[in-house]
C-alpha cells in the first residue's frame, strides 16, 4: 500500500498520526484564503514536487497525479513485487479521482478568463484529464492490462479498488494497482465548496474543525492526497512468497436514486450488504467499520441508521471510526486511504479514533472510538464511502488466516 | 533581436536541457523532442514573441533550423503560403 495525505507522506506516518489523533487539517498555505468564509483544508504538509520527480516529469503532471504516482511508488516498493514482461498484459490499473487536474484547470482558466489568454498551455489537457494518474501509472510500472479511472466523488477510490478487486476475481488481470486521489484545493474549487454551506468553518481552531459523529458536529473539511494498493490474485502472491496485509472479500456497490447531494438509508445500506454477502461473512463477525463520517449533519445521522439497519444488535458491539476528522476529505481519495487506515488496523490490532468527539449526539449513539485510539484484535472490517449523488461503495476486509 | 538564439534559449528551457546541448544545426529527432514537445515549444515561441503560428506549420517543424527559418518570415510578416501549403499537403519538409 501507499499513502500521502495531511497526516503523513507515506504509510507509517499516515497510520503513525491518525493513531495519535494528530489532524492535518490547518490554515490553507497554498494561496491566500483570506477572501474565503471557510480558510482551512488537509493539505499534504510540506510537499516538494521535485523531492520526488525531475522537472521534465512535472511538467506533464498536474498535481493529483503527482500523488497517485507517489502512492502508487510506495505500494509497489513495500509490495516487493516483481512482474515478469509476459505478465505485464495481466497487470491493470484502476485509480478513481473526483475531480481530476483542478489545479491545471483552475490555473489555465483564470489565464483564459482573467487575463483574456488566447491561448492555453498545450500540456493542460493531458494534465488534467480525469485518467491522467491511471495513465502516468501505467507507464510508470508498464502496466498494459484493463486500466480505468472511475469518477463516482466521494466514492471514486472506493469502487476503483472494488472494481479491480473484481477484475483479478473474475479472471481479467493477476496484478492491479488500485486507489484514488485529489488535489482539489484551489480557489475557485473552494468556493463551489463553501456555497453548498457543507464546510466547517473551524473557528479560529483547525484541528478541531472536523468532528464526525459529535453532537456540535458542523461540516466536512475539504483534503488532498492519494493511496494506492497493489491487489494481487491470492495464489499468485502465496507462490512469491508476498507479505499479504488482508484480503480483499466483499465489495458492494448500489445507488440510491434519490437525491442528488443527499444520502439515503437504503442505498448505502444494500452496499454494505452485498459487501458481507461477497464475502460470505455475517454481519456480526465485522468489528470495525471505518465510516464515511464526514462530520455533516446529514451523512453522520444517516449513515448510523444504515449501521443499525444493518447489523441490527451488533451495531452496538462493533467499532465505528471516522479518520476524516484528521486527514479531511480527500474526495476520490478518500475510500483508499481510508482502506489504508482500515487495513492498518488489521495490521497493527489498533483501532484509529475519531478525533474531536466532544458531544454525544442522541441520534449517533454508537461506539465512534471517540478520541483516542483502541487496542483490538480486528479480524474483519469494512471500509464505507457514501458520495454525492447516491453512489455508494463498501469494501470488506478481513486478516488472512 | 536574434531569433535563433531565443529559439535555442526557449527550446533549452523548455526540454530542461543543458546549456550547449541544443545547436542551429540539431533535429529535434536528434534531441528527442516529440510532436508533444513540438506543440508545447511553439506554445512558448508564440509567447515569447506574440505571434500567432498555425497549426499546420507548427506540427511540420523537425528541427531548429526550420523553426528559425519559419518563425522569421512570421515575424517580419513575409509571406509563409508556401508553409502552410506543404504542411497540408504532408510533403516531407526540407532540411531535414
Amino acid at each position: 500500500m501507499g499513502a500521502i495525505a495531511s497526516t503523513g507522506k507515506n504509510v507509517p506516518s499516515f497510520m503513525d498520526n491518525l493513531v495519535g489523533a494528530r489532524s492535518g487539517i490547518r490554515r490553507i498555505t497554498l494561496w491566500d484564503p483570506s477572501a474565503l468564509t471557510v480558510q482551512i483544508a488537509a493539505e499534504v504538509p510540506d510537499y516538494v514536487p521535485t523531492d520526488y520527480f525531475p522537472l521534465k516529469r512535472l511538467d506533464l503532471t498536474d498535481r493529483f497525479a503527482q500523488f497517485a504516482l507517489i502512492a502508487a511508488r510506495e505500494a509497489m516498493e513495500s509490495s516487493q513485487i516483481k512482474i515478469a514482461e509476459e505478465e505485464l498484459p495481466r497487470f491493470g490499473v484502476v485509480t478513481g479521482s473526483g475531480m481530476g487536474g483542478t489545479q491545471t484547470l483552475d490555473r489555465e482558466f483564470f489565464n483564459l478568463y482573467a487575463k483574456n489568454a488566447t491561448r492555453l498551455h498545450p500540456f493542460t489537457i493531458p494534465r488534467m484529464m480525469h485518467n491522467a494518474a491511471t495513465s502516468q501509472l501505467c507507464m510508470e510500472f508498464g502496466a498494459l492490462g484493463p486500466s480505468l479511472a472511475i469518477a463516482t466523488a466521494c466514492s471514486s477510490s472506493g469502487h476503483a479498488i472494488g472494481e479491480a478487486f473484481h477484475l483479478i476475481k473474475f479472471g481479467l488481470a493477476d496484478i492491479m494497482l488500485a486507489g484514488g486521489t485529489d488535489a482539489p484545493i484551489t480557489y475557485g474549487m473552494l468556493r463551489a465548496w463553501e456555497s453548498v454551506r457543507v464546510l466547517a468553518s473551524g473557528d479560529g481552531n483547525p484541528s478541531r474543525a472536523c468532528r464526525p459523529f459529535s453532537a456540535d458536529r458542523d461540516g466536512m473539511v475539504i483534503g488532498e492526497g492519494a493511496g494506492i494498493f497493489v491487489l494481487e490474485e491470492l495464489e499468485h502472491a502465496r507462490r512469491r512468497g508476498a507479505k499479504i496485509y488482508a484480503e480483499i472479500a466483499g465489495y458492494g456497490a448500489s445507488s440510491d436514486a434519490n437525491h442528488i447531494t443527499q444520502p439515503s438509508v437504503e442505498g448505502p445500506a444494500r452496499a454494505v450488504r452485498l459487501a458481507l454477502d461477497e464475502a460470505k461473512v455475517n454481519p456480526e463477525e465485522v468489528d470495525y467499520i471505518n465510516a464515511h463520517g464526514t462530520g455533516t449533519r446529514l451523512n453522520d445521522v444517516t449513515e448510523t441508521q444504515v449501521v443499525k439497519g444493518v447489523f441490527g444488535e451488533h451495531a452496538r458491539r462493533l467499532a465505528i471510526s471516522s479518520t476524516k476528522s484528521m486527514h479531511g476529505h480527500t474526495m476520490g481519495a478518500t475510500g483508499a486511504i481510508e482502506l489504508v487506515a482500515t487495513v492498518m488496523a488489521i495490521e497493527r490490532g489498533v483501532i484509529p479514533p475519531t478525533a474531536n468527539y466532544t458531544q454525544p449526539d442522541p441520534e449517533c449513539d454508537l461506539d465512534y472510538v471517540p478520541n483516542q485510539a483502541r487496542e483490538k484484535k480486528v479480524r474483519v472490517a469494512v471500509s464505507n464511502s457514501f458520495a454525492f449523488g447516491g453512489l455508494n461503495a463498501v469494501l470488506l476486509v478481513r486478516r488472512l488466516e | 533581436m536574434d531569433v535563433a538564439n531565443k529559439v535555442i534559449e526557449i527550446i533549452t528551457r523548455e526540454q530542461h536541457f543543458e546549456p550547449g546541448k541544443v545547436t542551429i544545426d540539431s533535429t529535434f529527432a536528434e534531441l528527442g523532442i516529440d510532436s508533444l514537445d513540438g506543440v508545447n515549444i511553439m506554445f512558448a515561441l508564440e509567447e515569447e514573441f506574440k505571434i500567432d503560428i498555425p497549426d499546420a506549420v507548427a506540427q511540420n517543424m523537425r528541427s531548429v533550423r526550420q523553426v528559425v527559418g519559419g518563425l522569421t518570415r512570421v515575424i517580419e510578416g513575409k509571406d509563409i503560403s508556401d508553409l502552410v501549403a506543404m504542411a497540408k499537403g504532408q510533403t516531407p519538409a526540407a532540411g531535414n
